[in-house]
């Protein structure tokens, strides 16, 4: 059985707001959220800014890349560089850790975040 | 046309070297070869394993059908008589009559026989040829003791035959006071002796034989000295006699104690005669070793077809195994003070004596001595001829090294290309390594496709070396790459990046890697970027890693701290206070560093540059405690204030701080500089430490603390302070360049080939000859050197990217949380 599930696109800030090939850290009542403007590639990625890791609130603030063949795109934390996927928030670096991801969509240069 | 004829007179090592060399170099020759004994040249140096097993055959130079199938004509047993140079031609004893367009002399030599009564009895022999050899044999069959008359190197090897022989007793008499006298010092002979004399020798000294006395056959010697020794037979080896006698006969110059006069070319006083090896005359010297005379045949060989080579004298660097004892002479051996230093180690326990002479600057080896161990022969040839920098203590080149870390300075590995490693044949490394390379991994095969090691056999062990060394360098050959996404090292990476003049990671992304990069290549290209061109690191600031792109040490919790640099430790009490002020009005946790600074903790992202507001305007400028850069260069008070002080280290640790401030390398670099020898700034745990001596300073490098410390390394002494400026930027600016990413420079050295010899080579005497330019390079980047953090606080956008929130820039993370601590605050989380 399928259900749908209304997205609430909220807007998180403007394209120029969020360093090229970086992130920034959008604040939704208490949750906060991590946007990705990974320009390189002309993608956009939200996950939780929150590392499972040792629960750091910095995620936002790490690097991003890609790896393997298919050139999976991801975030590493700065804390301790474990990196999760932005496709699939499943962690990269062989822990069990999963992080939530949102859609993003860009719209007149304006980056709105899809919360479920 | 016919070829034109060549007659070789004798056929030894020397003569048959000759034709092989002609042969292989030009088929436009008749040659034609008497020898005077009946077999074919055989080898002459090994000539004493024949008592040990070896047949004529074996120790033959060549197959028996060598000369045939290369076209030579061989006349063995039949010794030519007389040259006709008028003619042309030569006459052999058997009769036979040849004309010639060049002839060669290759007589070699005899033994000197001294003209004693009694030399013509029974039981005395020469030690020259297999035929000698022979007769030995079956005379040793009956005797009891012999003797040898002459302890030279072929007195000892003669010596050594009859002890093989099985010969009870064995003695040497020498005329001079000790034991080889043309090789080794006094003190290197003693040596020899008294560990031969536990072998079972008998050693006299400073005997002159009178007489040997006996009915027939030979019973004793007698003594000029009254003494006299009873023995059964007597090898006469006390010296060679160059065979020139039918030299001179065609009236070719000689000289007054013989050998046949020769040119550069070994052309003879007759442009078509030359004369090669051990009965050539060049320079008033006679080469009585194997390979100056091959050097001769090949010069001969070469000028035949039209070349030009010349002989310039030649090493007399030796090495043998006399009755089980090395010993070795090299280069200089006997050159003294005050030309030289000379270090000298000596164990009469196990009979070791060993003596190296450097020059007076201690840079070169120039020769010497080795006795009772002689496995370093080789290597300390090669530090001679190739000139080598000696290791800041040349010492260990025959102690070893003495400290926990071996030292790989002296490997064969590092020896230059064209290093000669057998002399015999003219082998290079580069030959031998490239043989190794095409497949021949053995020492046959070297033997077989280089002829490396087929003359004297002296450099076998060294070829061995340079086989395992190839493979092993083959074999454990693994890309140092930086990550997925770039297939270089960092040093090819950053030559790439320097040459190509490539300013940003995309870029640098485009042209050398691959992928979208990642934590791993982004900081360790920000870091070549930075070393390279010094730009504004927060201009790129998503390729840093998180410190460097916040300026800021993240800590627990998510907040950071701050430090502002205080170089050399030193502070006013007005700083004090801002620094006080600064930390109450911003709620931060204040600590004294190990690196003599304050940190400040507990900043929230958002409250960063008007903190560094603050702290730019009392005249503070960053830290750099964030970066992969210079740390702090702690210092110790010094002699302003110490009583103990030599120099001002806290001025000079400020200037040292100040200079490198801000550069980025491939990790942390943190210095120190200590007053006096009590070291209180603990200089020598840090990348590099300066201490001030009586006449100047000491500079060590390469120290770590860590998890691993290490102490760092003398790289010069009592050197000025502009010496060691000078030393301090080409350390630096070479370690940035080479290192791999997150290297410490202890890391860096510990994994460098040839460790910290090599390093002070390139340093101090510019082996690579970089130092112009590393201090060029490392002139731009103190020329270009800016406060980050000034930057970005007079950049709006830039104190933009300061916010936690990008949709509630002014809020602060609601995350981060403090609970109190003796006074003051610490994260909780």
């Amino acid at each position: 059985m399928e259900t749908t599930v209304d997205i609430e696109w909220v807007l998180a800030c403007h394209t120029d707001d969020v360093p090229v090939n970086g992130g920034a850290c959008m604040k939704h009542g208490d949750e906060q959220i991590a946007i990705y403007n990974f320009s390189r590639r002309n993608e956009w990625y939200a996950t939780q800014n929150l590392c499972p890791h040792k629960q750091q609130m910095v995620l936002s603030r790490g690097m991003i890349g890609s790896t393997g063949e298919d050139c999976t795109p991801k975030v590493a934390c700065p804390f301790h560089k474990k990196t999760f996927s932005l496709l699939s928030g499943e962690c990269l670096s062989g822990d069990e850790f999963q992080i939530k991801t949102y859609p993003v969509k860009v719209v007149d240069n304006k980056v709105y975040v899809g919360i479920a | 046309m016919s070829k034109p004829t060549i007659i070789v007179v004798g056929n030894g090592m020397v003569g048959y070297k000759f034709c092989e060399r002609l042969v292989s170099k030009s088929s436009g020759f008749q040659i034609i070869v008497f020898g005077e004994e009946s077999r074919r040249a055989y080898d002459r140096v090994h000539l004493s394993e024949y008592f040990n097993g070896k047949s004529a055959d074996d120790l033959s130079m060549s197959s028996e059908t060598w000369y045939a199938d290369n076209g030579i004509q061989l006349y063995l047993d039949d010794p030519i008589q007389e040259i006709n140079r008028s003619e042309k031609t030569i006459h052999s004893l058997k009769g036979l009559t040849l004309k010639y367009d060049y002839l060669v002399l290759a007589t070699g030599s005899s033994a000197f026989v001294p003209d004693i009564p009694g030399i013509e009895k029974d039981g005395v022999f020469v030690y020259r040829t297999i035929d000698d050899l022979e007769l030995i044999k079956a005379y040793a069959a009956q005797a009891k003791s012999g003797v040898v008359m002459g302890g030279g190197l072929l007195g000892l090897e003669a010596a050594k035959a009859l002890i093989d022989l099985g010969i009870a007793e064995t003695h040497v008499v020498e005329f001079a006071p000790r034991l080889m006298p043309r090789q080794i010092d006094s003190a290197g002979s003693a040596m020899l002796q008294s560990k031969l004399k536990q072998l079972g020798l008998n050693i006299h000294l400073n005997k002159s034989t009178s007489e040997i006395a006996g009915d027939h056959k030979i019973e004793s010697l007698k003594f000029n000295d009254d003494t006299s020794l009873v023995v059964d037979m007597l090898v006469i080896s006390a010296g060679i006699r160059p065979r020139d006698e039918l030299a001179k006969l065609a009236g070719l110059h000689t000289g007054t104690r013989g050998g046949i006069v020769v040119n550069e070319k070994m052309q003879t006083s007759d442009e078509s005669i030359f004369a090669i090896g051990e009965c050539a005359l060049y320079d008033g010297m006679i080469y009585g070793l194997v390979a100056p005379g091959y050097e001769m045949a090949e010069i001969v060989a070469t000028y035949l077809i039209g070349g030009d080579k010349h002989f310039h004298g030649y090493d007399m660097s030796t090495k043998l195994k006399l009755i089980g004892v090395d010993v070795a002479s090299f280069g200089d051996a006997f050159i003294t003070e005050p030309d030289c230093r000379t270090i000298i180690f000596e164990d009469t326990h196990k009979g070791i004596y060993k003596r190296i002479n450097i020059s007076n600057d201690g840079k070169y080896l120039l020769g010497g001595i080795l006795v009772g161990e002689a496995e370093a022969y080789n290597i300390l040839l090669q530090t001679v001829n190739n000139r080598i920098i000696l290791p800041p203590n040349p010492e260990d080149l025959i102690l070893g090294s003495r400290g926990t870390e071996a030292s790989e300075g002296a490997g064969v590995m590092s020896l230059p290309d064209d290093a000669l490693i057998c002399s015999c044949e003219a082998v290079s490394k580069v030959a031998i390594c490239s043989a190794v390379n095409d497949g021949a991994t053995s020492i046959d095969g070297i033997k077989k496709c280089t002829k490396a090691g087929t003359g004297c056999g002296g450099c076998v062990p060294l070829v061995k070396d340079l086989i395992a060394g190839t493979l092993k360098a083959n074999g454990q050959y693994v890309k140092n790459v930086i990550c997925e996404h770039f297939d270089y090292s960092r040093q090819e990476l950053y030559d790439l990046v320097k040459i190509n003049k490539v300013k940003n990671y995309d870029l640098v992304l485009d042209h050398f890697g691959k992928g979208d990069g990642c934590e791993v290549c982004k900081p360790a290209v920000a870091s070549i970027l930075s070393s390279l061109w010094n730009d504004v690191i927060v201009k790129q600031d998503t390729i840093q890693d998180s410190n460097d792109r916040y300026l800021a040490n993240i800590q627990k919790g998510g907040t950071y701290s701050v430090v502002p640099r205080i170089p050399g430790g030193e502070i006013t009490p007005d700083k004090l206070i801002v620094i006080g002020q600064v930390a109450k009005k911003y709620g931060l946790y204040t600590k004294i560093t190990g690196g003599q600074r304050i940190d400040m903790f507990g900043a929230h992202l958002n409250d960063l540059p008007a903190i560094w507001e603050e702290l730019i305007d009392a005249g503070f400028e960053s830290g750099h405690a964030y970066g992969k850069a210079l740390r702090t260069v702690k210092s110790c008070v010094g002699s302003t204030w110490c009583r103990f002080g030599l120099h001002d280290s806290v001025s000079f640790a400020i200037e040292v701080e100040d200079r490198y401030k801000g550069i980025r390398a491939p990790h942390k670099i943190k210095g120190g500089v200590s007053g006096c020898i009590r070291e209180c700034a603990e200089a020598q745990s840090k990348d590099f430490g300066i201490i001030a001596t009586e006449k100047g300073w000491n500079l060590y490098v390469c120290g770590n603390g860590g998890s691993k410390p290490q102490h760092a390394q003398l790289l010069a002494t009592d050197i000025d302070k502009e010496t060691c400026v000078k030393y301090l930027d080409r350390f630096l600016m070479f370690y940035i360049k080479t290192a791999d990413p997150l290297t410490r420079t202890a890391t860096w050295l510990n994994k460098m080939e040839g460790g910290m010899s090599y390093l002070k080579n390139v340093i101090v005497n510019d082996s690579l000859g970089i130092n112009d330019q590393l201090e060029e390079e490392m002139q731009g980047l103190i020329d270009t050197y800016h406060c980050e953090w000034k930057e970005v606080v007079e950049n709006p956008d830039l104190r933009k990217r300061f916010a936690h929130f990008v949709n509630a820039p002014e809020e602060k993370d609601p995350a981060v949380k403090f609970e109190p601590m003796r006074d003051q605050v610490k994260a909780k989380w």
